[in-house]
């Protein structure tokens, strides 16, 4: 346990220098503010409090932020040691390989928790201030924070596969974005095409559910914008899955994280320095 | 025992790298590991450090499998080119160091006193000179008293004043007890440093020997390097049927068993002959005789 901890403090340091902490937490804040600002406008048409519609926002920028956000952190994770040599060193240590890569998701994690914190707390906060009933959908925002967190630990864990998977730091944030691009902007394109083909046959019963549900960034927003009942105020896909109860949603975003640090360990272990 | 290596073979596709080397290092023993670049050296110490399997053969280190908890406890290795993070201070990248191996962090300022760090140790990594960044590698594998040392070419960069500071510090521990393994381009300053030399030529162990035995082994020639008195040099040249060299040196070349009686040779001529050098066959010949296969 102290061996995780040690690579979680330096990585914690490192992130601090490096202005990741502050990058991330200004992004947040920042898209928050402008969210919130731009996002007051429904609220007297829907009838609902302030700070639900803010959480409804909020998801659809978390969708895309938190997950670039944990990919930008942890693209270098492995890739970056392997390219300035440091790796090779730090494996005679008497560390395993699953406590270094699980010290750097600690902090990483944290990371993303202060910016996410941040971002939520700026947001809420005007919500809060400028309606009194808004208090309401605290539950509301609770939820999205802990499920952004689960959503960020997925992607973490994706991006440090992808950074063990391709050695080499540039090669590693290419393949990031891209994986960014398909999963969080074309995947939904691609499934709105397949259900303007189908035209309701049975891909759109059958398998665009699952599809829709088997996708971290999907999932989470099903579950998010279900939950807090402000559904009519997100627009789009989500819409359409209305049918898919939460639970299944909660438990995608639930088992994701576990599936992409287990990979992201096994490729892990087959690099040589 | 601490490290035991029996016919390690270790092949790239058809390539081989390393072929059924077996050497040992004994506690309080330094060995020095030379090769030219491509030899296997670095593949070696990597088999060592259980950083990649080898395909055929066993390695024992303190008793155990290479990589083994254990042996990567008693372990410390200095890679070639020593890298550390460029955000982190020597003194913050020696205490995550400290902390890796269970140790208290306030060792990390006298093991930065120790190696010449103390002044830079607040200062970014990124700031230091390559030959400080060794030193910070040095740091570092001398945490929490290794039994082994593997040290990948670890005077590179380093000056001569560090160089020789460096080796201070290692003899220190030999005598402590601790087995080193070092390897070295530079020939001649492993010369009076090491108990033992092991050559690799393309995978291939070719020597594993004392430096004296391997001298005696070669059997090459001694140079004996003769200086005449002013005006004498041809006919020192002649009487000894040697080289002139320039005006007054006279070079003769002669093995081992000769040597004594070409110095009376010297010495029978007297006032033409003001001084006479013995030049035994450098590291250098020696290593270039066995690495050209001389000693298979």
């Amino acid at each position: 346990m102290n061996r995780i901890l040690a690579s979680s403090r330096t990585e914690f340091v490192i992130a601090l220098r490096n202005r990741w902490i502050t990058i991330s937490v200004v992004m947040m804040v920042l898209f928050s503010l402008v969210l919130s600002a731009a996002g007051s406008a429904p609220t007297g048409a829907l009838g609902a409090d302030k700070l639900s519609v803010t959480v409804a926002s909020l998801t659809s920028l978390a969708v895309y932020l938190v997950p670039l956000v944990a990919l930008l952190m942890s693209f270098d994770a492995i890739a970056g040691e392997i390219e300035r040599g440091t790796l090779s060193l730090v494996l005679t240590y008497p560390v395993a390989r699953g406590e270094l890569l699980l010290g750097k998701f600690i902090a990483h994690l944290a990371i993303l928790a202060i910016a996410v914190a941040a971002g939520y707390g700026i947001a809420a906060l005007t919500a809060v201030v400028s309606d009194t009933n808004a208090l309401v959908g605290l539950p509301a925002l609770l939820r999205l924070f802990w499920s952004s967190i689960l959503l960020g630990a997925t992607f973490l864990g994706i991006g440090y596969g992808i950074s063990a998977f391709s050695r080499r730091p540039g090669a590693a944030a290419g393949l990031v974005i891209g994986l960014w691009l398909v999963l969080i902007v074309l995947y939904d394109l691609g499934l709105l095409a397949a259900i303007v083909a189908d035209d309701g046959g049975a891909f759109t019963t059958g398998y665009f559910p699952w599809l829709l549900i088997g996708n971290p960034a999907d999932a989470f927003r099903i579950y998010n914008l279900a939950m807090s009942e402000a559904t009519a105020a997100a627009a789009g896909l989500t819409g359409a899955a209305n049918s898919i109860p939460p639970l299944y949603a909660l438990i995608s975003i639930a088992v994701w994280p576990v599936i992409a640090t287990t990979l992201a360990w096994a490729t892990f272990r087959k690099v040589t320095p | 025992m601490c490290l035991t290596l029996s016919q390690v073979t270790k092949r790239y596709d058809d390539r081989t790298v390393l072929d059924a080397v077996s050497f040992d290092v004994n506690a309080g023993e330094r060995v020095a590991l030379l090769g030219h670049n491509g030899a296997g050296k670095s593949t070696l110490m990597k088999i060592i450090l259980g950083l990649i399997p080898a395909n055929e053969g066993t390695v024992s280190v303190l008793g155990h499998a290479p990589g083994s908890i254990i042996a990567k406890t008693g372990t410390a290795y200095l890679p070639e080119n020593a890298a550390f993070h460029p955000a982190l201070t020597g003194q913050e990248q020696l205490c995550h160091y400290l902390r890796l191996r269970g140790e208290p962090t306030k060792h990390a300022t006298p093991l930065l006193e120790r190696v010449g760090l103390g002044p830079a140790a607040k200062r970014r990594i990124g700031t230091y000179s390559k030959g400080m960044r060794q030193r910070v590698g040095l740091a570092q594998a001398l945490i929490g008293k290794p039994r082994l040392l593997v040290l990948d070419e670890p005077t590179s960069g380093l000056d001569p004043v560090s160089r020789r500071e460096f080796y201070v510090i290692l003899d220190e521990l030999a005598a402590q007890g601790t087995a080193i393994l070092l390897s070295s381009h530079a020939l001649t300053e492993v010369e009076a440093r090491t108990d033992r030399i092991v050559i690799l030529s393309s995978g291939v162990m070719v020597a594993n020997d004392t430096l004296a035995n391997l001298r005696r082994r070669a059997s090459l020639p001694i140079r004996l390097q003769v200086s005449a008195t002013t005006g004498n040099a041809d006919e020192v040249a002649s009487k000894l049927s040697g080289d002139r060299r320039n005006g007054v040196m006279v070079d003769l070349v002669c093995n081992s068993e000769e040597k004594l009686a070409r110095l009376g040779d010297i010495s029978a001529l007297g006032s033409l002959v003001e001084d006479v050098d013995v030049i035994p066959p450098s590291l250098e010949d020696i290593y270039s005789h066995f690495s050209k296969g001389g000693g298979a």
